[in-house]
């Protein structure tokens, strides 16, 4: 009898040990990979030239980058912050600074409810609402549908930044005399460590979606060229070369991911350090 | 206190704003509603029909695929994942614990088009070549696991449902165990420090007390980790063949409602295939919202039976 349970004491242990190796397996290999297989496509040309024709020869093809896709990107990042960041802070505000309340409450829960919503469905409301109206992909579609993704999740962790705000500092600012929308700014000058930090989280999570980009930016072979053309962007290259029978156009994709992952990895990483390392101080 | 003007009008302007995320909501309804009305108008039913032809545009098998490759997911991903989340929460201590649980987080923070591009040219290879075969020779009785035609292999490729399957489990664990440790850790030590007092082994306290009194979070995890199963699109659309068969072995090609839209919206030709594409999307909306609405349920009801606890 304790025998048995001894053995199954250790079963249950080994058990969380190999599922702990099955989780993080798939981690390092796709790292290795993307580190692996993307360095190869790193060079100069990949960041300034415009994507090359197929060609699956092993040497001799026409050299060329995704300069344009990684300016598409970053236009596209711009566009959805300068929509999702104010709309997401101010209904934040809202949240947790008057929001004691039904509506304040169904705000953040309905927030939360937007945060689920597959992120191919928004790709077929902004094509509903901004695609089909301007005839066309385009760029400006593009950054409605990431900032408008963006909002909800600025909106929630921007709250609970800002209810981490002691109410002694609330109270001690209005004991000043100090009228209640200068001391909601004064709330948020003291909670902007950590909202600058959901922000960029919020960055980094709208930097990798790609689904939505298929139905609202399109691809385009060339540069920029407007708010009403379409818009490269590294995710949808991933997925357009990446799925092509061409070995330069396999190998590009790659060195997107890799691009994509250092961007992405990278916030979240420095994120967590500064956070930890804050966490030290206090 | 005295209220000026603009402290009214700062009121104003931050309730008209988190307005937006309301109207967000309601828009999403509206339009797709709007969007879907010539084969919403045919009846909802239109679902169960698994032709897709130029008249009739029915998404039963897309429904299956969506059910389906989710189905897979849990099956693999939530066990592996209540094991991380004991591991993180009951068994590892110190930097372990703390290295593990930022690992797990950089999981999650992956971009899924990322996870599609290495299930592609590096998981899908290695399925076919190492487990596949030895699946269907040992468990190929069993149908889901059974070639259909002996001759051709029918993993060659490893593109498949199960494949599709395997990436949402990978990508779902960081999620349901994220969740399912913070559900662990909220677990209040009396808990624990009673079933040690009786006797039990750490195994016995983990199963006995600890889990069962974290169940209601666990299984909003696992809401949330079905959530995101079903409506994931970018891995799914590259590693699930995108064909339109509902069939019983899961090594054969499939389609979900998700990578449906993402592969055909831009070229549908007619009205009525656009609105077809438009109440998939309908769908993906509706089990999205239940799915984490029952999920956020759970964890409400979770705190609260925490806070009575707390009182005892």
């Amino acid at each position: 009898m304790k025998l048995r349970r001894l053995i199954s004491d250790r079963l249950w242990v080994a058990f969380t040990f190999v599922a702990v190796a099955i989780a993080v397996v798939p981690l390092l290999s796709i790292l290795a990979d993307v580190v692996y297989q993307g360095i190869s496509s790193m060079s100069l040309d990949f960041f300034t030239m415009l994507p090359p024709p197929p060609c699956s020869a092993p040497s001799g093809c026409a050299p060329g980058g995704l300069g344009n896709a990684i300016q598409g990107t970053i236009i596209l990042v711009a566009l959805s912050s300068v929509i999702g960041i104010p709309i997401g802070i101010v209904s934040g505000i809202y949240v947790s600074e008057y929001g004691n309340n039904a509506y304040g409450s169904s705000v953040r829960f309905l927030g939360d409810v937007l945060a689920g919503i597959p992120s191919i469905v928004t790709g077929v409301l902004v094509y509903l609402l901004i695609v089909i109206p301007l005839r066309g992909y385009s760029a400006t579609a593009g950054g409605i549908a990431l900032g408008s993704m963006m909002i909800p999740i600025v909106s929630n962790t921007s709250a609970e930044a800002l209810k981490t705000v002691p109410n002694s500092i609330r109270e001690a600012s209005q004991a000043l005399g100090i009228r209640k929308w200068r001391t909601s700014l004064l709330i948020v000058s003291h909670a902007k460590r950590s909202i600058a930090t959901a922000c960029l989280l919020a960055i980094a999570r709208i930097t990798g979606e790609t689904a939505p980009l298929i139905l609202s930016a399109g691809i385009s072979q060339l540069w920029f060229s407007g708010l009403n053309n379409p818009l490269a962007s590294l995710t949808f290259y991933i997925y357009y070369f990446a799925t092509s029978p061409y070995a330069n156009w396999k190998a590009l994709a790659w060195g997107a991911a890799f691009v994509l992952i250092v961007i992405v990895l990278g916030i979240n990483m420095g994120v967590r350090l500064i956070t930890r390392s804050k966490e030290y101080q206090s | 206190m005295r209220t000026s003007r603009a402290d009214t009008l700062f009121r104003y302007l931050t309730i008209a704003v988190a307005t937006t995320v309301i109207a967000l909501f309601a828009i999403y309804f509206v339009e797709l509603l709007n969007g879907s009305s010539l084969t919403l108008s045919e009846g909802f039913f239109f679902i169960l029909s698994s032709t897709w032809t130029d008249v009739v545009f029915g998404v039963y098998p897309m429904l299956w695929g969506s059910l389906v490759t989710s189905g897979i997911a849990l099956c693999v991903g939530v066990p592996i994942s209540i094991g991380v989340a004991v591991f993180l929460s009951e068994i590892s201590r110190g930097r372990l614990r703390s290295s593990l649980g930022f690992l797990v987080e950089m999981l999650a923070a992956v971009p899924s088009v990322v996870y599609g591009l290495w299930g592609l040219f590096v998981m899908a290879p290695a399925l076919s070549t190492y487990v596949y075969p030895s699946l269907e020779q040992y468990l190929g009785f069993i149908p889901i696991f059974n070639c259909p035609d002996k001759f051709v292999p029918c993993f060659f490729t490893g593109v498949s449902v199960m494949t599709a399957g395997i990436i949402l489990a990978i990508m779902i664990i960081p999620i349901i165990a994220a969740i399912s440790r913070d559900a662990l850790l909220a677990v209040p030590h009396s808990q624990r420090e009673a079933a040690y007092a009786l006797g039990a082994t750490r195994s016995e306290a983990i199963s006995m007390s600890v889990l069962s009194y974290a169940r209601s979070g666990i299984i909003a995890a696992v809401f949330l980790g079905f959530a995101r199963a079903f409506g994931e699109t970018m891995a799914v659309v590259m590693l699930i063949g995108n064909e339109r068969v509902v069939s019983i072995s899961l090594f054969n090609p499939g389609y979900t409602l998700a990578s449906l839209i993402a592969n055909e919206f831009s070229e549908a030709s007619s009205p009525i295939a656009v609105s077809a594409l438009i109440e998939a999307g309908l769908v993906l909306l509706i089990v999205a919202i239940l799915t984490s609405f029952a999920g956020r349920l759970m964890i409400r009801r979770f705190l609260k039976s925490r806070e009575a606890a707390s009182y005892i």
